[in-house]
């Protein structure tokens, strides 16, 4: 929020929640009382209009006619003037994205209509009627002096009573101005656009990270390892050239140890950077393998339409793995379960387990980074988790798109 | 001294290719071609008819499983073709496509690439499977225990040893070598396991008794 504070309040709800008694001073309560005042007289102006139309001298027919034209007019209206009137309560981010100062012309759809209809015809009653009351109450007060009936001290304290009261309106005012600035905000300026690039930007830099972790494993895969092997092969043939119980057999015998152990670390270095098995064999199989290394018994039911774009078999491979690791380190399960299937464009990837329950992603369980992967597919995570168990991590993954 | 074998050999890494080589001859055997992609396997076999096919899974032009490709097509026309494959990693589903629907009589056997540094275990391995065994990498086995392990806990931990090793394609005599117990220990570890998993005690051929307990592992 430090960067919110460093700029000026850009909604009415901005503005009243940084600083209560500043809102006072600034336009805001003024700015929100235009916007309630311009819906509540645009809807009286279209009633009286209507009323006077149905009982004006000019026939039934005729009057409901130009009444139903009148209504059609005013709806088709009522959606830039409602984006106009959003403009006072919302002045948008500036960037051109999104907000009232948007330069883009508001998207003339059928949302855009009926928004604006529902909102200047029926709610603006509403607008109206909060007006009155927030500020009926202190003017009856203020207009004490006036009253007939009024006793002395009344008409001293009325007047001071209302002029204290009389700030005190601008926050309900602005209070209903903000809720209904950003119900209109969230209708008209959806934020998808916005969000499905920031997507995209990061599922980008998943895929870059990819490519280079592919590129990475296969130079270790071709070169160093390919060494490693032809070097133990030669170590052991060594060995039996050697006469045997000799210190030079040991040391070979040592030296041929080590590089096997070189190699077995080589080789789960190159799994932990970029998994082959994914790459060549498709997620089926590499979850077969994560399956079979993992210390709980793992049933698997993976029923996929062939191979998947690279980036989601790489972010469910991930999220398998990850998710099978968190289950033998905190659950205490005896058995988990992996189920995918593809629908609809979407890859849905449940992992169950019989453990203890109670995963949090608050406590550091990894279950943060695995929704930030998953969430850089587009996709997202559901976690079910009761203390006692079962456990249900789901993933969502949109899967269109050409396979890798 | 163990039979000299006919082999060709497909391998796309040059290194691993020589250092092959120079290892089957080490232990007598007569590398008739050495490739280094599916199509030059595919005509080497033909024009050759070796004993035996050693390949690494992955090669060029695919760079998937043209190894395992051909070398079935081989086994299809080459009835007697032993063919023992080399992977990168354990892949079961390349281990299911070998060891399934297959004559019992023909050598089949599915190593990673790394026991190649094992050399007398390899040399081994590569005169089992030419002698018409099933052989399975360690690893391999390990993955398929792993996923049944509900009917195997009735098995000790001394027949679940006992068990890995069979599904490897050893010998009682091999086993009880391994475990330093006797073939009498071992031979009535087996019919434990056999009793245990339900497996009908076969006859005492290695090959079919290993399959058996494959095929139970992979049910």
């Amino acid at each position: 929020m430090d960067r919110a504070a460093a700029v000026s309040p850009r909604t009415v709800l901005e503005a009243l929640t940084r600083s209560p008694l500043g809102f006072l001073r600034t336009a805001w309560p003024w700015r929100a009382l235009g916007y309630l005042l311009s819906g509540g007289v645009f809807a009286t102006g279209v009633y009286l209009g209507v009323a006077g139309l149905l009982t004006a001298p000019i026939g039934t027919f005729a009057g409901m006619l130009c009444a139903a034209a009148l209504v059609v007019f005013a709806v088709a209206l009522a959606g830039p003037l409602e984006r106009r009137r959003l403009a006072l309560v919302d002045r948008g981010d500036g960037d051109g994205s999104r907000g009232s100062g948007d330069r883009q012309r508001p998207r003339r759809s059928p949302r855009t209509a009926g928004y604006g209809a529902v909102s200047v015809l029926a709610v603006g009653w509403l607008d109206l009627a909060v007006v009155l009351v927030s500020l009926g109450i202190p003017g009856f007060l203020l207009l004490t002096p006036f009253q007939p009936t009024a006793l002395p001290w009344q008409t001293v304290a009325g007047p001071v009573a209302g002029a204290l009261l009389l700030p005190v309106a601008a926050y309900p005012i602005g209070a209903w101005a903000a809720v209904r600035a950003a119900v209109g905000r969230a209708v008209l300026f959806p934020k998808d656009r916005e969000l499905r690039e920031v997507v995209r930007s990061r599922a980008r830099l998943v895929d870059a990270f990819e490519t280079e972790r592919r590129r990475i494993e296969r130079d270790l895969h071709d070169g160093a390892q390919q060494r490693l092997v032809a070097l133990t092969m030669k170590l052991g043939l060594a060995t039996l050239d050697l006469p045997p119980g000799s210190a030079a057999a040991k040391q070979v015998g040592e030296a041929h140890a080590l590089a096997k152990e070189a190699l077995t670390e080589l080789r789960e270095l190159i799994r932990g950077i970029h998994p082959q098995i994914l790459t060549e064999r498709g997620l089926p199989a590499a979850a077969r393998d994560i399956a079979g290394r993992c210390p709980v018994p793992t049933d698997l039911d993976l029923d996929l339409p062939g191979r998947l774009p690279a980036a989601v078999e790489q972010t469910a491979y991930y999220v398998t793995a990850e998710a099978l690791t968190n289950i033998a380190r905190h659950s205490g399960a005896d058995r988990c379960r992996v189920t995918a299937r593809c629908r609809d464009g979407v890859l849905r990837l449940d992992i169950e387990d019989n453990g203890s329950g109670d995963a949090d992603p608050a406590r550091g369980t990894g279950l943060v980074g695995l929704a930030d992967r998953i969430a850089a597919a587009d996709g997202r995570m559901l976690l079910s988790s009761p203390p006692g168990g079962p456990t249900l991590l789901r993933a969502e993954i949109p899967c269109a798109g050409p396979p890798s | 001294m163990r039979q000299s074998l006919r082999i060709v050999l497909a391998e796309d890494a040059v290194l691993l290719r020589e250092g092959l080589v120079h290892l089957l001859e080490r232990f007598g055997h007569r590398v008739l071609a050495a490739v280094g992609d599916g199509p030059a396997l595919l005509s080497a076999a033909r024009e050759h008819r070796p004993d035996l096919v050693i390949t690494d899974v992955r090669m060029p032009p695919g760079q998937t499983d043209e190894g395992l490709r051909t070398a079935r097509r081989l086994q299809a026309e080459q009835p007697a073709l032993a063919v023992l494959v080399l992977s990168q990693y354990v892949e079961q589903t390349f281990a299911d496509e070998l060891l399934d629907d297959r004559r019992s009589s023909v050598g089949t056997g599915y190593l990673l690439k790394e026991r190649i540094g094992d050399v007398e275990e390899f040399a081994d391995a590569v005169a089992r499977v030419a002698a018409g065994a099933t052989v399975v990498d360690p690893d391999v086995v390990r993955q398929l225990l792993a996923r049944r392990r509900d009917p195997l806990d009735r098995l000790t931990p001394r027949e679940r040893e006992v068990l890995a090793l069979m599904a490897e394609g050893r010998s009682n005599a091999a086993i009880a070598r391994r475990l330093v117990v006797t073939d009498a220990a071992v031979a009535k570890h087996i019919a434990s396991i056999l009793q245990k998993l339900d497996l009908p005690p076969s006859a005492p051929d290695d090959h079919r008794r290993v399959l058996a307990v494959l095929a139970y592992l992979r049910a």
